[in-house]
């Protein structure tokens, strides 16, 4: 889909970008990271002619880009910055706008395009699309953004820090929301972004780059557990295997979990489990209200004189959390297991220690 | 600072319409300057009404700020383009000159080549009025965050979209400025066009400077000051509507 070959750029003596080649597949996800100054950012701003090459070639499906109008190219490459970048004077609407009506799209496809795309942001329509940008927080910005870069469904998006200007709490929001829209819409991506972290939740594959050339490109999986110099080795720093964690889902470790219902006779929670010590407590709903510890349990009376109630976002975790978050709770409130709900917060079952412990000898030994 | 409110025009739309009532107005005039000056035999220029003479006045601010407008902004906006930056130094250089060079001066240095009349006050009042327009539009070019302008190209505008799109309406305010700016200038400089015929409020000013007439002077001198007013809150109100 896009090809880098020998791509170089000179900047009078300092040369940005080095005999880069690279190449990104339909639909993937290619994170470009590396130290500050180490070209990633030139690299992107070639790929939409931004910056011309010095030398070397990049390819979009096979056509060459110099040979491509600079203003046709980027018409069919979304493009989304740190800085968000929207237009103060226009409104939300008409910032989306921008490119369908730079395509001449008529103006009732123009609206349509507007109100999915704030939609596909979760954002609602008809609160969102009359506002301008002084009144969106730093997070709706992001969004907006991102809303505009896709707006005339691009097959490419390419994105400079795009979720950098926000705190962390909306970072991870909206980084999980990317993940979801790109499950959605199968763009490829080229993101550049200088946190780690961010590079491994996102990315099909990562290229690392140092001093203007590529050092490794490769999966998260593999630059975690194999990287291929000291760099990236030091690069990934020496909590590779926590990062890796947050590679896994914890889908493939969810075990049955013993459950009592809030309105059950303490009886029952004997029945429910004989060997553990503690036991959930659902509603009659299925929601997580709390859990009981069989040990101190009074001889008679309901589970709902004997539980701890917890508040279930705060030690439970949701189907589509990592590993690394489920440890993260479990060290948090010093269980030795976690809840894992659904977004109804009912209980679907438990993640323990023992088998995040196993899951990270296995990815160490593969 | 805020955005006009409907309530904003209309209270200036009220004031406009008294000012050009009272100007329209004659024997008011001529009642009132007699109460205040009965020992003068005439109380007011005799060359026209003021009204003609407010007429005058705004027909040559109009037509120096509109050459001014027509040629300062596209100078300004030329400038900051690639094509143009070589040229930013000496164009700043010359509208400066242009300011510093007194319109009396050049009004004489006119009349040779020109003639008398409003000729040589329009060349006079656009050269001077000048300065602030190009040096607000390219401050206010200059001042668009370079992101934005790198976000419309990224997204495939070409430079003559991004200018129309996106650089002239965030720059609006600040060329609105420059442009208030140099239409108050104008205002008080077509005074002197009256020195060389070119009619106008500084008509009866001359006359009554020299007949020792203070009724004329007041004839003149008052309605150009409330003019000024005037068209500084009505180009406020327009620059205002530019706030994002």
């Amino acid at each position: 889909m896009i090809r880098l070959e020998h791509v170089t750029k000179v900047y009078d003596i300092t040369i940005a970008v080095n005999d880069f080649s690279l190449e990104v597949a339909k639909g993937e996800v290619c994170v470009l990271i590396g130290p500050s100054g180490c070209g990633k950012t030139t690299t992107l701003r070639m790929i939409n002619r931004l910056i011309e090459p010095t030398s070397g070639k990049i390819y979009i499906d096979g056509k060459d880009t110099s040979q491509i109008k600079p203003e046709q190219l980027r018409l069919s490459i979304g493009y989304a910055i740190q800085s968000v970048g929207l237009f103060p004077h226009l409104s939300v609407a008409q910032n989306i706008a921008t490119v369908p009506e730079l395509l001449h799209w008529d103006r009732k496809r123009v609206a349509r395009r507007v109100d999915e795309l704030l939609e596909l942001v979760g954002l609602n329509p008809r609160e969102y699309a009359r506002k301008y940008p002084r009144e969106l927080s730093g997070g709706e910005a992001q969004r907006i953004g991102v809303a505009r870069a896709l707006a005339a469904d691009p097959p490419i998006l390419l994105m400079d820090e795009p979720f950098g200007a926000v705190d962390p709490l909306t970072r991870e929001r909206l980084q999980a929301q990317f993940v979801r829209i790109q499950q959605e819409v199968r763009k490829t991506v080229i993101l550049v972004t200088h946190d780690l972290d961010e590079a491994i939740r996102l990315a099909d594959r990562i290229a690392i780059m140092a001093a203007g050339k590529l050092v490794q490109h490769d999966t998260p999986e593999t630059i975690l557990s194999r990287p291929s110099n000291k760099f990236v080795h030091d690069f990934v720093g020496t909590d590779r295997a926590l990062k890796r964690l947050s590679r896994i889902s914890i889908t493939n470790f969810i075990r049955q979990s013993s459950s009592v219902n809030v309105n059950a006779p303490v009886k029952e929670v004997m029945a429910a489990c004989d060997k553990c010590r503690w036991v959930w407590v659902v509603n009659d709903a299925g929601q997580l209200v709390g859990w009981i510890d069989r040990t101190t349990l009074p001889e008679g009376g309901s589970v709902k004189e004997a539980i701890v109630q917890v508040k279930p976002e705060e030690i439970a975790v949701l189907t589509s959390a990592t590993l690394r978050e489920a440890l993260s709770r479990m060290l948090g409130q010093g269980f030795r297991s976690v809840p894992v709900v659904d977004d109804k917060v009912r209980l679907i079952g438990e993640v323990t220690l023992r088998d995040i412990e196993s899951a990270t000898a296995e990815t160490e030994t593969s | 600072m805020r955005r006009p409110q409907i309530k904003d025009w209309v209270l200036l739309a009220a004031l406009i319409a008294a000012f050009a009532t009272l100007m329209a107005n004659t024997h008011l005039w001529v009642a009132t300057l007699r109460l205040l000056f009965p020992a003068e035999a005439q109380v007011i220029h005799p060359r026209a009404s003021p009204l003609t003479l407010l007429l005058e006045h705004l027909a040559l601010v109009a037509i120096s700020s509109s050459i001014t407008i027509l040629i300062g902004v596209p100078l300004g906006i030329w400038v900051t383009r690639r094509s143009g930056r070589n040229f930013l130094p000496i164009v700043t250089d010359l509208t400066s000159f242009g300011q510093t060079f007194p319109p009396i001066a050049v009004l004489a240095l006119a009349v040779p080549v020109l003639g008398f009349g409003v000729l040589p006050t329009v060349v006079a009042l656009f050269l001077y009025g000048l300065m602030p327009v190009v040096r607000n539009t390219i401050a206010g070019l200059n001042a668009v965050p370079h992101d934005l302008i790198d976000a419309a190209y990224g997204m495939g505008m070409s430079r003559i979209q991004a200018l129309l799109r996106v650089e002239i309406p965030l720059s609006a305010r600040v060329i609105l400025a420059g442009i208030r700016i140099s239409v108050i200038i104008n205002i008080g400089t077509a005074m002197i066009g009256a020195a060389i015929g070119a009619g106008g409020l500084g008509s009866p000013i001359i006359a009554g400077l020299v007949l020792d007439n203070l009724a004329y002077i007041i004839e003149g001198a008052l309605p150009a000051a409330v003019l000024a007013v005037l068209a500084d809150q009505l180009l406020t109100n327009v620059e205002q509507s530019f706030v994002y």
